[in-house]
């Protein structure tokens, strides 16, 4: 049967997840967030976070987390570990096939914490 | 604004789904309310691969529907409801759910049913036929308790059909009415060809065989009996003899059908009520029926088109030309193959020990090519297809077409891209011209194949046509004075090899560094391991470290293979493929205590599967502390280097081959390399370890060692060459050191000794100038480099296990200290494997 569409609420609350340094720069981790696994992604040196499904749609494992970090024509970008499709960072949309997207989160860093916007 | 109009698609088979697909991508569902009606308890699946369903591949594989894909669009679906009439005057259409709605166009895309043919006892129960899911389970369940099983029909999908029963493990028949299988696409010479292979597999095939009756016992089939009076016990039958269109809605609203069944169409897919289109297998086009995807594909792009007021499209026949896998046997039939052409010519080549034959039908003077058949080997049908298609004149000997393609050189690239005239269809699954493609390259500035697949849809299918689309690119940026240069991806204008000279000989240790200085952007999933490598190659600093474990892939990045299920293997370091007996419980011991999956690898060693991200260090302390070291599985690097047992032990053996072997790999061990290396040393002539088919291999004589260079197993098998014949240990490991970095040196990324070898300009002789004569004046200076890789080597593992730092990335959640949840076992020959899609399913419903 066809699945119903994932339904994304309204802000709610943002909680911690880990310490930004938890995050080795240009590498991600994976989060577990109201029972969903989430990627988190440092860019750089710094601050630039992104979060989105640890769910890989095409290996159908969760390991998105585990990708090599990079841009596309200066879009930000993870590939998959496993068959290594290209993500785009900003929208979840996979460069490789238009038909295929993953979730986003909102996702921010606050004196040195990475928060995560957890919908109920 | 006007308001939207109704637009009711019934069927939502292969070519319903794609005509929705075709109107979302043109964003026709803008305008439109698309209302459709699916009989069938699921959207669209692939019903062309319906037999991997007993492969293992679930229903939700096999769907061709993006989840969410109709919703998004504001496709209004009805899942399991039938439309049931259409009323024309009132422009209604009514389902079997009870449902009424208006219409202003209709397309029907309700395909076809598969034919059975009347003869007595075909409802008896054990009959089956093969087109739906549900078809495939009800015969999987009745099959459980047979052991015998028939298929009526020995065309495409009755072959088909015959691999499911086999693949049930039921002894399997064939009965064909003609006197050969797959009449409709092939002669009788091919015929044979096929028939031979498919009765190696096992199956009986039976032709010229029409039966008279299905003879049943207690309610159930038990045997067949035909007009020459033989007969064939069975307990299932599966009709295969061919389809008919499903026209029953198009008739009873009186719409035109042909005499044989069919909704007939024009060249814009319109029935004989213009409001109503016919696309797919229940159209009938000039009194043919296409039972292909290809061609129901073409007629749903001709009536989305119209919906998007683009009136110029039109269908006008199809090609028949088709090729396939039935069995693991390939068959291919194109054109004119039957040569019915007044004059035709045929050229045939028949190899029965291989199994292959090939036809090619010729024109009058042998100038063109008008059709063909091919068995048992199908790889030139591309090419053979353009000469068809776009009526190529043919080369002075076109029997040189039917032989297998000269290493390096396939016909293609004989026939060069450049000849084809710009409307030579390139790619068949999607009908993408050369003119396209081409277009398409200059207008973008396309430089890369992934963006040709995007921006044309060539490639996007079977993926066959992907090497003539490469030649078109390489010839399309030629042409635009764009040196084809050996540009390594977007942020490195640097091939491989002279990112390598810019680390050497400018000290660079850091992968920022050289991007900063010499690269744009933030790299990717192509420059980071490259330079990764590199750095590796030539520093030997630990890959984990800081200012490398982004760059390293995913196998490198946790120093152990990634499997599919996003679980690691292990595989330690057994040099030369020797074990003492501790060494081997320790194995045992450590597999069973963390619960993982033991093989014996084909590179003499062991593999442990299934650990997770946070049992690797434990696992690594254990085997450290027992003596094991990494075995660089993950790497490309060195893996194994296999042995024989050699004069140790062996009557025939001139030399002690284990002994060497197990020195060779632990001096090489850790060597990154532009692609993994892998060696063999056997004892004596007969050559045990294979060591032939390795990037370095050494076979012992009765004087000394022979050294092979440059072999290859794996996906593409090239025996290794000699070097060097009849030398000493200590030559033997000079010219070694001087060849690995050689190779390291000047191989692009991702090419395994054999391939570099081939690209080789100079061959072999070139090789032995460089390495043995010293012709280019660097091997002192190779060989410094391989000792500074010998005394910086450290076990990775080792390395690791100690470091703090380093461990804390093994863990799968940053935040919480539970394992993955999505991974789950099942067991299997008294061992765990990975639970497949719908065991995992089970696993959980049954759980909750
Ligand atoms: C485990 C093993 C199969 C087994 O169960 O026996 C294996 C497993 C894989 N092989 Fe292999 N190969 C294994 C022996 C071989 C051999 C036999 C040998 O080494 O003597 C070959 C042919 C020899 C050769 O390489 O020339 C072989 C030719 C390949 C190839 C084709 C390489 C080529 O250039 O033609 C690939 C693909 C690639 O590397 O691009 C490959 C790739 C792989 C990968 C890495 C595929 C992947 O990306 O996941 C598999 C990793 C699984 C894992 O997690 O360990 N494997 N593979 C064997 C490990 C040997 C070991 O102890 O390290
Ligand atoms: C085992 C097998 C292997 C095949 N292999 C190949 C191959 O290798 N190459 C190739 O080119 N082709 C192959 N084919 C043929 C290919 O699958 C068909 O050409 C293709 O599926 C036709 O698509 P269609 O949409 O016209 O029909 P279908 O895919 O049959 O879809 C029609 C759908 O409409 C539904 N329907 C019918 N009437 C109504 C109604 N009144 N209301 C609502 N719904 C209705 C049906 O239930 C069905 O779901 C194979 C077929 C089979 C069965
Ligand atoms: S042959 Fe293929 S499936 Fe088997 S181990 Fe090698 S890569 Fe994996
Ligand atoms: S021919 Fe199949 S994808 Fe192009």
């Amino acid at each position: 049967m066809v699945q119903a569409l994932p339904v994304r609420e309204k802000i709610t609350t943002w909680v911690n997840i880990c310490p930004l340094a938890a995050i080795l720069p240009n590498t991600g981790v994976c989060a577990l967030v109201a029972g969903q696994q989430v990627a988190i992604f440092r860019l750089g040196y710094g601050a630039d976070i992104y979060a989105v499904s640890n769910y890989d749609p095409f290996s159908k494992a969760f390991v998105l987390s585990r990708g090599i970090l990079g841009s596309r024509s200066g879009i930000p970008k993870v590939a998959s570990p496993i068959y290594k499709q290209n993500f785009n960072l900003l929208t979840g949309q996979c460069f490789d096939d238009d038909t295929v997207s993953i979730p986003t989160f909102q996702v921010r860093v606050v004196e040195d914490k990475v928060q995560i916007v957890v919908s109920e | 604004m006007t308001a939207k109009k109704n637009l009711v698609v019934i069927g939502n088979g292969m070519i319903g789904h794609k005509f929705l697909e075709l109107m979302i991508a043109k964003k026709a569902t803008e305008h439109w309310n698309v209302i459709t009606f699916c009989e069938e308890p699921r959207v669209a699946y692939d019903r062309v691969n319906l037999s991997s369903y007993f492969s293992g591949k679930t229903a939700a594989d096999l769907s061709l529907v993006t989840p969410g894909l109709y919703q998004e669009n504001g496709i209004q679906m009805h899942i399991g409801d039938k439309a049931v009439a259409i009323n024309r005057e009132e422009k209604t259409v009514s389902s079997a759910n009870g449902l009424k709605v208006s219409y202003d166009k209709i397309v029907l895309a309700t395909g076809s049913y598969p034919f059975v043919p009347p003869i007595k006892g075909n409802d008896t129960k054990g009959t089956f036929v093969y087109r739906t899911i549900e078809d495939l389970e009800a015969m999987s369940t009745y099959a459980k308790n047979c052991q015998v099983g028939v298929v009526v029909g020995g065309g495409l999908l009755g072959l088909e059909a015959a691999k499911a029963l086999q693949n049930m493990g039921l002894i399997t028949h064939v009965v064909e009415f003609a006197p050969r299988l797959m009449p409709v696409q092939i002669d009788d010479a091919g015929g044979n060809i096929l028939r031979a292979k498919i009765e190696a597999l096992g199956i009986s095939v039976h032709t010229s065989k029409s039966t008279t009756e299905i003879v049943s016992k207690n309610g159930k089939v038990t045997k067949m009996l035909f007009t020459d009076g033989s007969e064939l016990p069975t307990d299932i039958i599966v009709f295969s003899a061919g389809i008919r269109p499903r026209d029953e809605i198009a008739r009873e609203c009186g719409l035109e059908v042909g005499t044989r069944g069919g909704i007939i169409i024009n060249d814009y897919c319109q029935t004989s009520d213009p409001n109503i289109y016919a696309i797919g297998e229940c159209a009938l086009y000039q009194n043919l029926i296409y039972g292909l995807v290809a061609p129901g594909y073409q007629m749903a792009g001709v009536v989305a088109d119209i919906f998007n007021n683009i009136t110029t499209s039109t269908f006008t026949g199809a090609d028949m030309s088709s090729k396939l896998k039935l069995l693991g046997v390939d068959v291919a039939s194109f054109g004119d193959a039957f040569a019915k052409t007044p004059g035709a010519k045929e050229i045939a080549m028949i190899d029965a020990v291989k199994g292959i034959y090939k036809k090619l039908v010729l024109n009058q003077d042998g100038s063109r090519l008008l059709g063909g058949i091919l068995v048992g080997d199908a790889s030139a049908y591309g090419t053979l297809m353009q000469f068809v298609q776009n009526a190529i004149a043919l080369p002075p000997h076109p029997e040189d077409l039917l032989m297998p393609p000269r290493e390096g050189k396939s016909a293609t690239t004989a026939m060069g891209v450049n000849s084809l005239p710009d409307t030579a269809q390139i790619c068949s699954c999607n009908n993408v011209s050369k003119g396209q493609i081409c277009a398409a390259i200059r207008e973008n500035n396309l430089t890369d194949v992934p963006s040709i697949k995007k921006c044309t849809k060539a490639s996007t299918g079977c993926a066959g046509c992907v090497p003539l689309v490469t030649d078109l690119l390489k010839a399309e940026l030629k042409k635009a004075g764009i040196v084809v240069k050996n540009r390594l991806c977007e942020h490195f204008s640097y091939s491989r090899q002279e990112l390598y000279h810019l680390v050497r000989t400018h000290n660079i240790h850091t992968f920022d560094e050289l991007i900063q200085k010499y690269g744009l952007g933030l790299g990717c999933e192509i420059c980071k391991p490259t330079v990764a490598s590199i750095l590796a190659s030539t520093w030997n600093e630990h890959i984990l470290n800081q200012a490398h474990v982004a760059l390293q892939d995913s196998n490198d990045y946790f120093l152990a293979n990634i499997q599919r299920d996003g679980t690691y293997s292990i595989v330690p370091r057994v040099p030369g493929g020797e074990l003492t007996p501790e060494r081997l419980i320790v194995l045992g011991e450590v597999a069973k205590d963390f619960g993982l999956y033991t093989k014996i690898t084909g590179g003499q060693r062991i593999d442990l599967f299934g650990a997770r991200v946070e049992q690797l260090p434990h696992i690594w302390k254990r085997l450290i502390d027992a003596g094991f070291e990494s075995g660089h599985a993950y790497g490309k690097a060195l893996r194994t280097i296999k042995s024989c047992v050699g004069s140790t032990w062996c009557r025939f053996g001139v030399q002690d081959s284990t002994s060497l072997a197990i020195e060779l790999e632990l001096r090489y061990r850790g060597l990154r390399a532009p692609h993994k290396l892998k060696s063999a040393v056997s004892g004596c002539t007969r050559e045990c370890a294979e060591a032939q088919s390795k990037d370095f291999g050494v076979i012992a004589t009765e004087k000394g060692w022979n050294l092979y260079v440059c072999g290859n197993g794996g996906m593409k098998p090239q025996h290794a060459v000699l070097l060097a014949a009849d030398i000493d240990k200590e030559t033997l490991i000079e010219y070694l050191d001087r060849f690995l970095m050689f190779y390291i040196r000047t191989a692009d990324r991702l090419e395994r000794t054999a391939t570099w070898f081939n690209k080789l300009e100079g061959g072999l002789d070139y090789l032995k100038q460089v390495i043995i004569e010293d012709s280019l004046g660097i091997c002192a200076e190779l060989e410094a480099q391989m000792a500074y890789h010998i005394s910086t080597y450290q076990c990775e593992w080792k390395a690791t296990i100690e470091d703090p730092e380093k461990l804390q990335r093994f863990q799968h959640f940053v935040n919480s200290d539970r394992p993955d949840p999505s991974i789950v076992y099942v067991e299997e020959r008294g061992q765990k494997r990975p639970a497949k899609e719908h065991e995992k399913f089970l696993f959980t419903a049954s759980k909750s």
